[in-house]
């Protein structure tokens, strides 16, 4: 266990799983991202089911949705992804302030990216598809209402994070805390990849 | 030790005594233990089957249980270490292979009976197509072929498939004729293009003639309980009959003022005959119904509390169904009409009788 | 405190101490008040519905409470009784059997007992503001849909349901950390007691299941509050919809609920026959197969529903095969008890009892598996007998005999063997009286759900003896509780393995267990470590580390604020006051902020304080 030889104000190699505490987290909260996917797989098979049934004179999928929009709050998402990834490789490699800049381009990108989708939600309600228009409309504002909910989540968490690093460093205490919060932000990614492909591809296709 | 077969033979009178207790059991018109045609006697068939499989089982593990109990009891001051046994792979694979056995038995016929009774007979020339509707708390049947609407009651001729088209005018009910056939759901729905979105389709025959009960059986709201209705199952002529006498023009009451009181109160909701409006119960036939509301039963001869003359059941039903029928949208008359234009209506409807039956 | 600490931690006394505990043994001993309060408030639903059927057209309570009565007994019992007496059973004992010191996360211990607490609170508070829920446990659409359940009852229904969903998820994930990351040296998974293999199970059930159900809330809760149309079959929702997301959950539930009993039965027996369970390898293979096939088998609650020949085929199969591991499952029980020596002890004689009547239970859901025969179960009392028969007859026996058999270790007191022998035969003979002859009203036409039923029909008499033996469970019931006092009062103390044939980990600490459970963290060499122990002439288990400062998780009261947040919130979204409702989640979302922020370093028990603290507050 040479984790516990290191020098003050030094990390072990990987800090987030050098404490039971912190592999508790990591692993707790992998289980729980298990439960997000069926969270979501609901979501999906509820939308799926009642994605055709627009109702009369309401917008179709293909009349509302603008994948130009959607293409770049994907592009938004994915690279945001990225950006967390380096911020996790700079705090293995110790590098504190690499770290916070990158989770700190993360958190703008999340920002972004809900920019993106008030401004969309807002142009489909003005083309009357409202959260009580149909069954297509409740089902597809629930589903992706849920995953931006879950990005605004994300945003506010890694920003409070990032205080939590500015005041106390990078420790085994705040390390565990980080990874959970980058695994957290794949996952949304990951399930809008297949919010794009199956609400707004296959909107458009279907 | 008794050998297998002796076992066998031992078990086969109480599976013989169990099949007739069972046989025995409940009302000819209400039991799913005694049925009365073809489909409710092949799911009967299953449910033995079933039953003397998971006899053998219970027998067996029952059996086992007492021994083990008995046998391996502890006596007082019995301080030894009983041998730490890990298992057996032989008796680990007989419990493994011989419940797969058992579950092949009654998987096949199972699956030959999904199939056989999900048939469809909507399009079957010979098969009389019913159309039911279920409302809270009552039932609405309407014959497609013949432009017949009827409540509560379910005419039927013996001997022929009866295909069923259910759907639901609120909430989710279900269909169970316990002694004719096992229940399917009246889903809601709105039709799609070809009126068909939701619906499910059953089939049944009665073979004898006479009255079966009904039931909802699927939580519907306040007087789930009493959504009952009647099949009553004749022979074809009398069907013929029915059919005929159902259509038959129908007189409104000679007394002018009962007459109105019936046109401006029953008749915005009720049809009778061509007259009156079609969303709730068609009154046309009351007169010859078993019960009024599907729960008060008409007889000259009263024994329970539910129970009286088809005018002293109509009187209570009109004055006020929420005591009859708690949560029925029918609002009470008690004092909207007078005793007299009650007794007036009552006596009427119970006279809206057709002569059918042969 | 006596002692003067080095570290700066607050500790709390009295009421205090119990609101702010993450002791996970006093979190189950909460799980159990409150499991067991909800047991008695479910239990008198069920004997108010007896009443009132017990003859013909009776006047008793109305439909309308009756269809309460009938929603609130399913949910309370399931959500707010089974499920939390269940989590007492965990908390209490799987850390003692796998050798660990605590949970994983004995913060979210706490937050889960809490969300679960208020939930049902919030629940049951609909009693008193105008009606319970009334659309069965189930909560079918279009029934608790707003247009046909206008009232606020089935508002509470989802509401309730979600902040109590909320505490078992949490839960569900705390033990599968607890379980996969905490055990003690040696204990490998095929070492570990059947019962913490159950809890394994179970957990993983609960992750995949609840969800799902989360989501159905979700859905009815926009639905009734927001005008969403999910459900709304006039603007194109979908009301099989829900029966399929409620039955993807609520079947694994089912499972949820027998595996620990499962798993409490397998160890009681063993115990109490003096020998190793029998088949332990393919009792875990059973258990683990039937938690997947738990998934596979939803619509068998929907064969009438109409999804056609083919589903109901599959699913008629697939739901019978789960009879072939739970039959494995019974035949290991009885070959474990072959050949034993058992003793008869009240926490034994639910668990022997619990095998033929589990049995009686599982037969008649093979039966309910063929989907044609089903036609005419469904919905009647033959459903409703077979699964009082699996709930009742499986795991409220089995948490009788979970509690009878750990009453000491969770209490340190001997439960009276003589009022727990009453109990048994009380509520044993009461249930068979009160369910086995609804399989026959069921099958002779009586479907379920009614508040009523007419006279002649020939169901009288059965229902009558049904109601005479539901008195009997409530007698039951009732000498528990005298048990319960009895015990508090003048109960013998108990010694580390009071029923002297312990065989795992519990039974090597005191009891009750210290805080920090294990002086110093054993060393696991088999399966049955005490026993194997014992067995080797050892008096203890061997140390699998010297005896050192032992670190301890700090009390808090967030988790409790967090849960009264999410009460108000429900409250306040219920009744559309979104200024409460915007406040309540704002104090959750601040204790969050909190707990985020300040450390919890804990603080540490030295090895001289261990000696004298071999019994807890």
């Amino acid at each position: 266990m040479s984790a516990h030889t290191h020098a003050d104000g030094q990390l072990p190699h990987e800090p987030e799983k050098a404490t039971l505490e912190g592999r508790n987290k990591v692993l707790g909260f992998w289980l729980f991202l298990g439960g997000e996917t069926v969270l979501f797989g609901t979501l999906f098979s509820a939308f799926l089911a009642l994605r055709d049934q627009v109702g009369e004179g309401n917008p179709t999928a293909n009349e509302l949705f603008s994948l130009s929009t959607v293409a770049i709050a994907t592009f938004i998402l994915l690279t945001s992804s990225l950006t967390s990834v380096f911020a996790i490789q700079a705090m293995h490699a110790g590098k504190k302030s690499a770290m916070l800049w990158w989770l700190a381009i993360t958190v703008i990108f999340g920002l972004g990216f809900l920019g993106l989708e008030i401004y969309e939600f807002y142009e489909y309600v003005h083309e009357g598809h409202g959260f009580t228009t149909s069954a297509f409309s409740s089902s597809f504002y629930t589903l992706v209402g849920f995953h931006g909910g879950h990005v605004a989540f994300g945003v506010l968490w890694i920003s409070i994070l990032i205080g939590q690093v500015l005041k106390k460093g990078l420790n085994v205490v705040t390390a565990p805390k980080i990874y959970v919060a980058g695994m957290y932000w794949h996952f949304i990614d990951v399930v809008w990849v297949f919010i794009f492909t199956v609400v707004y591809l296959m909107g458009k296709v279907g | 030790m008794m050998n297998r077969w002796n076992v066998g033979k031992r078990l086969l009178p109480l599976f013989a005594g169990m099949m007739l207790l069972l046989s025995a059991c409940g009302r000819a018109d209400l039991s799913a233990l005694n049925p009365q045609g073809p489909v409710a006697e092949e799911q009967f068939g299953l449910m033995k089957l079933a039953i003397s499989i998971m006899l053998i089982v219970v027998v067996v593990v029952f059996a086992i249980s007492l021994y083990v109990i008995v046998r391996f009891r502890r006596r007082p001051g019995d301080n030894k270490i009983p041998v730490q046994v890990e298992g057996n792979h032989k008796l680990e694979i007989i419990w493994t292979v011989i419940p797969l056995i058992l579950l092949v038995i009654l998987a096949v016929p199972t699956v030959n009976s999904v199939f056989g009774l999900s048939k469809d007979y909507s399009k079957d020339k010979d098969a009389i197509k019913v159309e039911v509707t279920s409302h809270q708390f009552w039932w609405e049947f309407y014959y497609p072929e013949y432009d017949i609407r009827t409540a509560q009651e379910l005419v039927i001729p013996t001997g022929k498939k009866i295909a069923i088209t259910t759907k639901s005018g609120d909430v989710k009910h279900a269909i169970w004729i316990p002694s004719l056939a096992g229940k399917i759901d009246t889903n809601t729905g709105t039709a799609d293009a070809n009126g068909t979105a939701n619906t499910n389709k059953m089939y049944f025959e009665a073979t004898k003639a006479g009255v079966y009960l009904g039931k909802c059986a699927e939580l519907c709201g306040t007087s789930h309980a009493l959504m009952d209705f009647k099949v009553k199952a004749v022979d074809e002529a009398s069907f013929e009959n029915w059919k005929a006498a159902i259509k038959a023009p129908v007189a409104l009451p000679s007394d002018p003022a009962i007459k109105d009181a019936l046109v401006n109160n029953c008749l915005s909701c009720h049809a009778i005959g061509e007259q009156g409006g079609l969303s709730f119960p068609n009154l046309t036939d009351i007169g010859s119904r078993m019960t009024v509301g599907g729960i008060l039963i008409n007889t000259d001869d009263a024994k329970y509390k539910n129970e009286g003359t088809t005018v002293e059941n109509l009187k209570k039903w009109i004055k006020n169904p929420e005591a009859v029928k708690p949560g029925a949208l029918m609002p009470g008359f008690e004092n909207e009409l007078s005793e007299q234009e009650i007794d007036g209506i009552a006596q009427y409807l119970a006279g809206l009788k057709i002569d059918y039956e042969k | 405190m006596a002692h003067a600490h080095a570290h700066t931690v607050k500790r709390y006394r009295g009421l205090m101490d119990w609101l702010t505990t993450v002791d996970h043994k006093k979190i189950g001993i909460l799980y159990l008040i409150a499991g067991g309060l909800f047991f008695l408030i479910g239990g008198l639903e069920a004997i108010l519905i007896r009443i009132q059927l017990w003859k013909p057209l009776n006047d008793f309570v109305s439909a309308d409470t009756y269809n309460e009565l009938l929603t609130m007994h399913g949910t309370t019992m399931i959500f707010l009784a089974a499920m939390p007496m269940l989590f007492a059973l965990m908390n209490a004992v799987i850390p003692l059997q796998i050798g660990a010191r605590d949970v994983a996360f004995p913060f979210l211990n706490s937050l889960g007992f809490w969300t679960f607490f208020f939930g049902g609170v919030l629940l049951n508070v609909s009693w008193f503001t105008g009606g319970a829920p009334d659309a069965g446990w189930t909560s079918y659409v279009p029934l608790a849909s707003p247009a046909f359940s206008d009232d606020y009852g089935v508002d509470y229904y989802v509401i309730g349901l979600q902040i109590a969903g909320i505490g078992t998820l949490i839960g569900g994930i705390n033990f599968l950390v607890t379980i996969i990351n905490m055990r003690a040296p040696g204990m490998t998974f095929m070492r570990m007691p059947m019962f913490t293999w159950a809890i394994f199970v179970t957990s993983a059930l609960i992750l995949f299941a609840f969800p799902a159900l989360t989501v159905g809330l979700v859905a009815l809760m926009f639905d009734r509050l927001f005008e969403a149309n999910f459900f709304n079959v006039a603007n194109g929702g979908n009301t099989v919809l829900w029966e399929h997301i409620f039955w993807i959950f609520g079947h694994p539930e089912v499972y949820i609920l027998i595996l620990p009993a499962f798993g409490v039965i397998s160890e009681v027996v063993s115990t109490f026959s003096r020998k190793r369970l029998f088949g332990y390898s393919s009792m875990v293979f059973a258990t683990v197969l039937i938690g997947f096939l738990g998934f596979m088998v939803w619509a068998h609650h929907m064969f009438t529903t109409g999804l056609g020949p083919v589903a109901n085929a599959l699913f008629s199969i697939a739901t019978m095969l789960i009879a072939v591991p739970t039959g494995i499952k019974i035949f290991n029980w009885l070959f474990t008890m072959w050949g034993g020596s058992i003793k008869f002890t009240s926490a034994n004689l639910f668990a022997v009892g619990f095998v033929p009547t589990f049995v009686m239970g599982g037969v008649t859901g093979v039966m309910l598996a063929a989907a044609p025969a089903d036609f005419q179960y469904h919905d009647s009392y033959f459903v409703v007998a077979h699964f009082h028969y699996v709930i009742v007859g499986g795991l409220i026996l089995g948490i009788f005999a979970g509690l009878h058999y750990w009453w000491p270790k969770m209490f340190g007191k001997m439960l009276n063997e003589g009022l727990g022998k009453l109990t048994f035969w009380t509520f044993y003979i009461g249930f068979h009286m009160t369910f086995f002859i609804q399989h026959f009203l069921g099958l002779m036409g009586m479907p379920r759900r009614i508040y009523t039923y007419l006279d002649g029909l020939g169901f009288n008499g059965m229902n009558l003896i049904s109601t005479i033996g539901s008195l009997l469970m409530g007698l039951g019931t009732i000498f528990f509780i005298i048990n319960i006092i009895v015990t508090a009062i003048s109960g013998k103390k108990a010694s580390n393995d009071p029923w002297e044939d312990g065989r795992t980990l519990e039974w090597t600490i005191p009891s009750p267990a210290p805080e920090y459970n294990f002086k110093q963290t054993p060393l696991v060499r088999g399966y049955d470590a005490y026993w194997k122990e014992k067995m080797d002439g050892n008096k203890e288990m061997m140390p699998a580390e010297p005896l050192g400062p032992i670190h301890m998780p700090s009390p808090s009261i967030l988790p409790l604020f967090m849960s009264i947040g999410l009460f108000i919130a429900g409250f306040g979204f219920m009744y559309h006051n979104y200024a409460i409702g915007g406040a309540g989640l704002a104090i959750t979302f601040l204790c969050m902020l909190i707990r985020s922020l300040k450390d919890d370093h804990g603080f540490h028990i030295e090895p001289e304080e261990l000696e004298d603290k071999g019994v807890r507050a």
